[in-house]
């Protein structure tokens, strides 16, 4: 007989499941439910990027590329990420094709953390930092950002939650699940507490081209000082609603970026050469996809928040990513209670805001990658559901 | 914002003056006064329904029908255009570049009833030299709406 019990990796088996799961199961097993649960694009992908990828099929182009990714996709990458967000990187030694952002974060976390080391989680934030922080034998350090603050990371939470041990500030913004965005003056701020330290910041941008109301992502590492001290991780997923092709990147300091390689040697070897050839043709000729994709968007954004308000959730303005967080503190619920209680009376899914972190506790994540008329229904049956409480 | 309006429109008819304010960031009152003026302009021409009328029992038939038409001096195609289009049956008229000149949609009961409208009503105009039928045997997609659409939202499997 085997025991797996003393088999397994104790790290592993203390990790606990994405609390996202718990709903989508339930919700699996029902009809005519309406879900505001999913966090990928409704889009399709832009068809000439479908057909490069195919083309690149045709071609024969199926073998491994270069550890490091496609010379010209890096190239493409690092001259996007110029002309976008203003931010400078080398493509031979300083960019790697990841799969997906996941990966980046996951090999970047692993490069720097030591056991014992302590990485800087802001929450409610996505789900992965956590769990992968304690595989690297890292030790959370979470900040609990605040609605009043929109949601964003003070100078004074930051600094109260440095210490000794400190290694890495993660800064997961455009935020899933809050919609909050840093812009420059806040993130000169953290910078000015960061800047006599050794701490490095990895910043998730992967909804960095969902940005709303005019506002523009500003790229911590395009900061002034912040260059050295940042690694950046981005993909093709949300921007060009790309998330079942698997591709990202990172991109740092050599220094870093060579360790991170290794791992990524290692674990994975390259990233999926079909996706490399396509995410090519997504950055040379999709930026009209790209903003039509979030005129769009935009339109669905205002529906839902003006919606949420009308039926009586505060709901602030998220200003990235495409989610809503309205509070449903107003209801004397918890955050858990509220969705199940809504997931069996009127059948809509969303998703409790403490699966973002305890932080998230009154809040609930509700997605607007779905239809205007999707969304309307959705909201008038939360608006049923809260007039029967 | 005109022009954002009627594409919102053009989308779905259905779409109150609240609900364009609200995903355009702007005052009812002004979206409903635009609507108005795009009616009384002329711009917006009517609402109508996406039909899949093939869900119904008895469907009617419809035709796309070219014809070859010698324009008259000084009316050019308006003279003929405009006689067809009073017809009933008519859907549509296209003036066409290419091979044909007018590019007419035709829908009735049957078949024979469209085979008749051809021969009675089309044919028989003096500046037609000739028509050709061409009967709808199936329809996919209607106005921007996929009728035999098969997709399915296949999101929600990633658990995270």
């Amino acid at each position: 007989m085997m025991d797996y019990s003393s088999l397994l990796n104790k790290t592993v088996k203390d990790i606990k499941p994405s609390g996202i799961r718990k709903f989508f199961d339930i919700a699996a097993t029902m009809d005519n439910v309406i879900s505001l649960g999913v966090g990928e694009p409704d889009f399709q992908t832009p068809w000439q990027i479908r057909k490069a990828g195919i083309e690149s099929l045709e071609k024969g182009k199926t073998k491994y590329t270069s550890n490091w990714g496609i010379d010209r996709l890096r190239s493409e990458i690092s001259g996007y990420l110029e002309r976008k967000f203003n931010l400078k990187y080398c493509p031979d030694e300083e960019i790697l094709v990841t799969v997906g952002g996941s990966e980046a974060i996951d090999m970047c976390i692993r490069a720097v953390v030591n056991p014992g080391d302590e990485v800087i989680i802001p929450q409610p934030s996505y789900v992965c930092y956590e769990p992968v922080t304690r595989l690297a034998g890292g030790v959370p350090v979470i900040i609990e950002t605040k609605a009043e603050n929109d949601f964003k990371v003070t100078p004074e939470e930051l600094e109260n939650a440095m210490s000794e041990r400190t290694k890495l500030l993660i800064l997961p913004y455009p935020c899933n699940p809050t919609g909050a965005i840093m812009e420059r003056e806040d993130i000169e701020k953290l910078y000015d507490v960061i800047k006599d330290t050794n701490i490095l910041v990895l910043s998730d941008e992967i909804y960095a081209e969902l940005t709303f109301g005019g506002k523009k992502h500003v790229s911590p590492a395009s900061v002034e000082g912040m260059w050295e001290r940042t690694v950046t991780v981005n993909g093709f997923s949300k921007a060009f609603s790309m998330t079942g092709w698997r591709l990202g990147f990172a991109c740092g300091p050599r220094e870093i970026m060579d360790q991170i390689t290794k791992i990524h040697q290692f674990a994975i070897m390259c990233a999926p050469t079909t996706s490399q050839y396509a995410a090519i043709e997504a950055l040379r000729g999709c930026d009209d996809d790209v903003e039509y994709m979030v005129k769009e968007y935009d339109m669905r954004r205002r529906m839902m928040v003006s919606g949420f308000n009308k039926i009586g959730l505060e709901c602030r303005e998220p200003k990235g990513a495409f989610y809503a967080f309205p509070s449903i503190k107003s209801t004397g619920m918890t955050s858990d209670e509220f969705c199940e209680k809504l997931l069996y009376s009127k059948n809509v899914a969303v998703v409790p805001g403490t699966a973002f972190g305890a932080s998230g506790e009154g809040f609930i994540r509700a997605s607007y990658c779905y239809s205007v008329e999707h969304i309307k229904e959705a909201v008038s049956r939360i608006g049923e559901f809260l007039k029967e409480l | 914002m005109k022009y954002e309006i009627l594409k919102l429109l053009a989308r779905n008819a259905k779409y109150t003056a609240e609900d364009i304010a609200v995903m355009l960031g702007a005052e009812e009152a002004e979206v409903k006064k635009e609507i108005k003026q795009l009616e009384n302009d002329g711009f917006i021409r009517g609402y109508r329904a996406v039909i899949d009328w093939e869900k119904i029992e008895n469907p009617y038939v419809s035709a796309i029908i070219e014809i070859n038409v010698v324009p008259k001096a000084g009316l050019g195609f308006e003279e003929v255009a405009e006689k067809i289009m009073k017809h009933p049956e008519v859907e549509s008229v296209y003036l066409m570049s290419g091979v044909y000149d007018l590019n007419v949609v035709v829908k009735a009961k049957t078949l024979q009833d469209i085979a008749r409208f051809v021969a009675k009503e089309l044919a028989t105009i003096d500046s037609v030299t000739s028509t050709t039928t061409h009967f709808v045997m199936r329809r996919y997609k209607e106005m921007d709406v996929e009728l035999v659409s098969s997709d399915e939202d296949d999101r929600g499997q990633l658990w995270i």
